[in-house]
């Protein structure tokens, strides 16, 4: 049964899930998916044409995008379930050639954000500029979320969520009202970037009537430059990004998940 | 062999991601922008080159960024399109089974009409018998607008047709799909839907208005290329791309 999917935004190349549109394919999708050994993964290539890891690969790469369009997190017993299949025993492979398509040809990179459960994101690369020509749909949507990681930073990490809608309405955006241009800001705060992993949205405990702060969600960590929030607070207080010591020292600590380049040259 | 791709080919794709499909004017400053960005050297005159090293890459995924014409306004388009599927079920998941169905009706009614196009009259009447689940009126117009906002119709005064991105990208598939009845443009031997045509009834050629713009541009009396007819419909202007701002 082919499955219903909500209206994507900023419709890109329209990637249909080929193996999903397979109906009646019954594979032993309910065994739990077991990482293969090299060896086996070694066997299991040398029963392949080159022309099959290929097309598999091609697959993966279609399903990770047309995902990421929404910027949904895949999970690899999804991926393995639905796309990968009879080919799992020569998964990493797979995995391995998916993630280097991802980064000479697209400037993405594929980033495991859940060790236990096997969740992958894709994020960018390449810095994302001002000034681009071709304004994606997005860029408001990242216009505001922006301002609210800032928040969140200058804040030292985590906020109660009231500041954040006190932040906004300053803006002109009421999460209580519909808004213009992002219709129901609080769903889009609470919940579509919350499911992207831009922000994570926490309960705060014993709290009556009950309260949320915010924090940085992993997409955010991996894809938003610190010192370009720094920057932009700099030039919006009209000060030195420097005068901010401690978010300073913490935006300049190389950090385990890597930061954005910025212009790299090829 | 294929010349490796840099950090401004990688934007460039991001930026057609995002987007689907852009015009000419669009592309050379997206070209113009990811060079920049990245520092690499900027020819404007090699945009195509530019776009071919980036679809070569792609085309082990089945994709690719074609180019096209659009039939409204004549200009150059690039569109980024999918390969892999052979069929609309390339749109497949974002839309149901019967929404499809109803897609593939209406591609039915432009591919069948004179004009290249199909009244949403027409649209809601097949959509009353449809195989899969059937659609109710306001379904099939929240659908058609849809369609619209995902470019793969466009809609003009309540009447609809093949968006340039829809063209570009299923042209494939229409010519293997309508064989019989699909068209091509006499001037530029593209598919054509929205066209002029000659009224010799032994000749019926067609040419997209574009097209008629470029070729009888300045002539005094306007001749059918085929059949030497005088060509009796009125000559567009040929669009130019600075100056006329709709706005």
């Amino acid at each position: 049964m082919t499955q219903r999917k909500r209206l994507s935004q900023g419709k890109a190349a329209s990637a249909p899930r080929r193996s999903e549109t397979l109906m009646g394919e019954e594979e032993d999708d309910d065994i739990p998916f077991t990482q293969p050994s090299t060896s086996q993964v070694q066997k299991g290539l040398e029963k392949l044409t080159p022309a099959q890891v290929d097309q598999k690969t091609a697959e993966v790469v279609q399903y990770f995008l047309m995902k990421d369009q929404k910027k949904i997190p895949v999970r690899r017993a999804d991926l393995v379930k639905h796309v990968v299949k009879e080919y799992r025993n020569i998964y990493p492979e797979i995995m391995k050639r998916t993630a280097r398509t991802f980064e000479q040809v697209f400037g993405l990179k594929l980033v495991e954000i859940d060790f236990k459960n096997h969740v992958y994101i894709l994020i960018n690369k390449l810095e994302t500029l001002e000034g681009a020509p071709v304004r994606s749909p997005s860029n408001p949507k990242m216009g505001l979320l922006f301002v609210i990681l800032s928040v969140i930073f200058m804040k030292g990490g985590a906020v109660k969520e009231t500041l954040v809608w006190n932040t906004l309405k300053k803006l002109r955006v009421d999460p209580g009202e519909k808004h213009e241009e992002f219709g129901d800001v609080k769903r889009l705060v609470t919940d579509e970037f919350v499911r992207q992993r831009y922000l994570e949205y926490v309960r705060i405990p014993h709290t009556e009537p009950l309260e949320h702060e915010f924090r940085w969600g992993q997409r955010a960590e991996l894809e938003v430059s610190k010192i370009k929030i720094l920057e932009f607070m700099g030039e919006l207080h009209d000060r030195d990004p420097q005068s901010w010591s401690q978010q300073y020292k913490e935006a300049t600590t190389p950090s385990s998940s890597s930061q954005p380049s910025t212009s790299s040259q090829r | 062999m294929s010349r490796p791709m840099g950090d401004s080919h990688r934007r460039f794709l991001q930026a057609m991601m995002a987007k689907g499909i852009i015009n000419e004017q669009e592309a050379r400053a997206l070209h113009r922008h990811c060079c920049d960005a990245h520092n690499a050297h900027c020819a404007p005159d090699r945009l195509d080159e530019f776009i071919d090293v980036i679809s070569s890459h792609l085309q082990p995924m089945f994709m690719q960024i074609r180019k096209g014409m659009s039939e409204e306004d004549g200009l150059p388009y690039y569109a980024l399109v999918n390969m892999a599927e052979t069929d609309v079920t390339r749109m497949s998941s974002d839309y149901a089974d019967n929404e499809l169905e109803l897609f593939r009706k209406t591609m039915d009614l432009i591919l069948g009409s004179e004009t290249g196009s199909v009244s949403s009259t027409d649209i809601l009447n097949s959509a009353d018998s449809l195989q899969t689940k059937k659609l109710k009126k306001s379904e099939t117009e929240h659908l058609l607008s849809r369609l619209v906002m995902d470019k793969w119709l466009n809609e003009k005064r309540g009447e609809y047709t093949l968006s340039t991105r829809c063209i570009i990208e299923m042209e494939p598939y229409i010519r293997t799909m309508y064989q019989d009845q699909v068209k091509l443009c006499h001037i530029c031997h593209n598919i054509v839907f929205q066209c002029q045509i000659c009224e010799n009834p032994t000749c019926g050629i067609k040419i997209h208005n574009p097209c008629v713009a470029r070729y009888f541009k300045g002539r005094a009396e306007p001749r059918c290329p085929a059949c030497d007819d005088f060509w009796p419909h009125e000559i567009p202007e040929v669009r130019r791309l600075q100056s006329q701002s709709r706005r």
